[in-house]
């Protein structure tokens, strides 16, 4: 049937900038029927082949909308439920848009769609965190095993640093970034700014491909370190480059390098910061670095120079 | 049922009926069954208002209150699906568990301020925020359990870490040595498989089951992070 095509769901550009030009369209949350991949359908017309009873829904979808719009709040739990409006698929689904950042694909306009949530970013981060704390404790263990002179401990305060720095990190700097756009707001004429939310939700996702690297290097060797530091931090920027040029090209181009370049530069330090705390290089074949010698208690073995000949 | 079928069948064709002539001939079919249970979920409350808990002796009120916990216990050693834990939910038996593991976890105050375990503080905070925060992300979900059931779940649930904890400082208290890290990683991750299942069997069903993954997997990371302290604790 001729229908079947328009039941079909096309990926629309024009929708898409659609969106961008009117950020404060709510859209219809992807119902199964329509979309299995989650996606939010955006409520186009198709045409006059359904029944009656499709006008009954179409004026009840409209009521619905209008109802979303006013929003609950601050203090009602209802405001904060509507930033954890999310399924498993759609997280999943961001998450992959964030691994695999494309020129052409703004991550805000194709992932979130006008529907940041705050459950991605809140446990991409604190997943983060442990996840230093522990791989940065457990090369120490594997530290100890080379080297016995080294001193364990579980250092748990490292715990709250990486908690502490993370959780910073994602809300200072896209605040910081949110301000600064708002300010140039004048300069644009076609695409509104983020809302804070928005550049909150791209770095917090943004941040999900240090995961898996954290992980990776635990691997002792020192240029496949750096190489996976290196890809990642490129994943990692390259999304947010992608994602926030369309809102700084029409700015001048001072300004727009200045940006991006400041704001890839955050990512990197924060990057080799997180190298640097937690896995702090640790000797093969030559003595402790200083800060390991601060921790040693009193009654450990001689300074570590016999050590260097033994290995 | 034929006759009701007959009766239904035909309203208008024979003579005019009084009005709701038929639902007498209706009988209910012998194939949908009619049959369950009904529990009144204010037993726990009428309990409270009989006057003679107030006469009893001192020893009366604690074995009830331990026995409950000791019952919720023996629910979270040998999981099925019941609303035991629920429904009669309880924050002592968190309470004992929380500070069992976190004076077992504690460092030694001969070990030095920076690079030690965590202290009696930081446990119990982890525990407890961590415990409250999962709770919150569950119900902005959309979860339909209540703040303090799901307080009580995650509490009780993590017995057999505490268990595993007690293990492992008899296991140190042998020769140090490969084997006994092996040991103590093993019976940390049987304990730790063994808190998830349990948890989840009780938390599972107040998600929709779009959103099951999204309020289990900050569980997991909690209880990871519990292990965690158990597996790296050295004694001084």
């Amino acid at each position: 049937m001729a229908a079947a095509d328009e039941l079909a769901f096309h990926e629309f550009e024009e929708a898409s900038d659609l969106l961008a030009e009117t950020p404060d369209a709510a859209t219809t949350s992807g119902s199964n029927q329509l979309t299995p991949q989650g996606h939010v359908a955006v409520a186009v017309d198709s045409g006059g082949s359904y029944g009656a009873e499709e006008e009954v829904e179409e004026s009840d979808r409209t009521a619905l909308l209008q109802e979303e719009k006013q929003q609950p709040g601050f203090w009602t739990f209802g405001y904060y439920q509507s930033f954890f409006d999310v399924d498993t698929s759609q997280v999943l689904d961001r998450i992959r848009g964030s691994l695999l950042p494309r020129p052409g694909h703004n991550f805000v306009r194709h992932h979130l769609r006008n529907r940041p949530d705050l459950y991605g970013p809140f446990w991409i981060c604190a997943t983060l965190a442990f996840v230093l704390a522990v791989t940065g404790n457990l090369t120490l263990v594997l530290a100890q095993r080379r080297d016995p002179s080294i001193h364990y401990s579980p250092q748990f305060h490292k715990v709250t640093v990486a908690g502490v720095t993370i959780y910073c990190y994602v809300w200072l700097v896209p605040l910081a970034l949110w301000a600064f756009l708002r300010w140039r707001k004048g300069v644009r004429e076609r695409m509104g700014p983020y809302t804070f939310l928005e550049t909150v939700c791209v770095y917090g996702y943004s941040l999900f491909v240090f995961i898996p690297t954290v992980v990776l290097w635990l691997i002792p060797v020192p240029w496949l370190q750096w190489l996976f530091g290196g890809l990642a931090l490129a994943l990692s920027a390259a999304s947010l480059v992608f994602t926030l040029w369309p809102v700084v090209r029409e700015d001048t181009r001072l300004v727009a390098a200045v940006l991006l370049s400041t704001v890839v530069l955050l990512h990197a330090l924060l990057a080799v910061g997180c190298k640097f705390y937690f896995f702090q290089p640790l000797p093969l074949a030559h003595p402790a670095p200083p800060t390991q010698a601060a921790s040693l208690s009193p009654d450990l073995p001689p300074p570590p120079t016999s050590s260097a000949h033994t290995t | 049922m034929a006759e009701a079928a007959e009766s239904s069948g035909d309203p208008g064709t024979t003579s005019p009926r009084p009005l709701f002539a038929g639902l007498s001939d209706i009988s209910i079919s012998q194939d949908i069954p009619v049959e369950g249970e009904i529990t009144i979920p204010m037993r726990s409350h009428i309990r409270e208002f009989d006057s003679s808990t107030l006469n009893e002796s001192v020893q009366n009120t604690i074995m009830r209150d331990l026995k409950a916990v000791g019952k919720k216990f023996m629910h979270v050693l040998y999981p099925r699906k019941s609303n035991t834990l629920l429904r009669d939910w309880d924050l002592w038996g968190p309470l004992i568990l929380c500070v069992t593991l976190a004076l077992m976890l504690q460092r030694s105050s001969i070990d030095s301020e920076k690079d030690g375990g965590p202290q009696f503080a930081e446990v119990f905070v982890i525990v407890w925020f961590g415990a409250v925060t999962i709770t919150l992300n569950s119900k902005l979900l959309g979860g339909n359990i209540s703040f303090f059931q799901s307080l009580c779940v995650l509490g009780y649930c993590i017995l057999p870490l505490t268990v595993a904890m007690l293990v492992c400082r008899l296991v140190l208290l042998a020769e140090p040595g490969p084997i006994n890290f092996v040991v103590r990683f093993f019976v940390v991750i049987v304990m730790f498989a063994w808190s998830i299942v349990a948890s989840t069997a009780f938390l599972a069903d107040s998600q929709p089951p779009n959103r099951k993954a999204l309020a289990i997997y900050p569980v997991f990371l909690f209880y990871f992070v519990i292990s965690w302290m158990i597996l790296t604790f050295t004694p001084q």
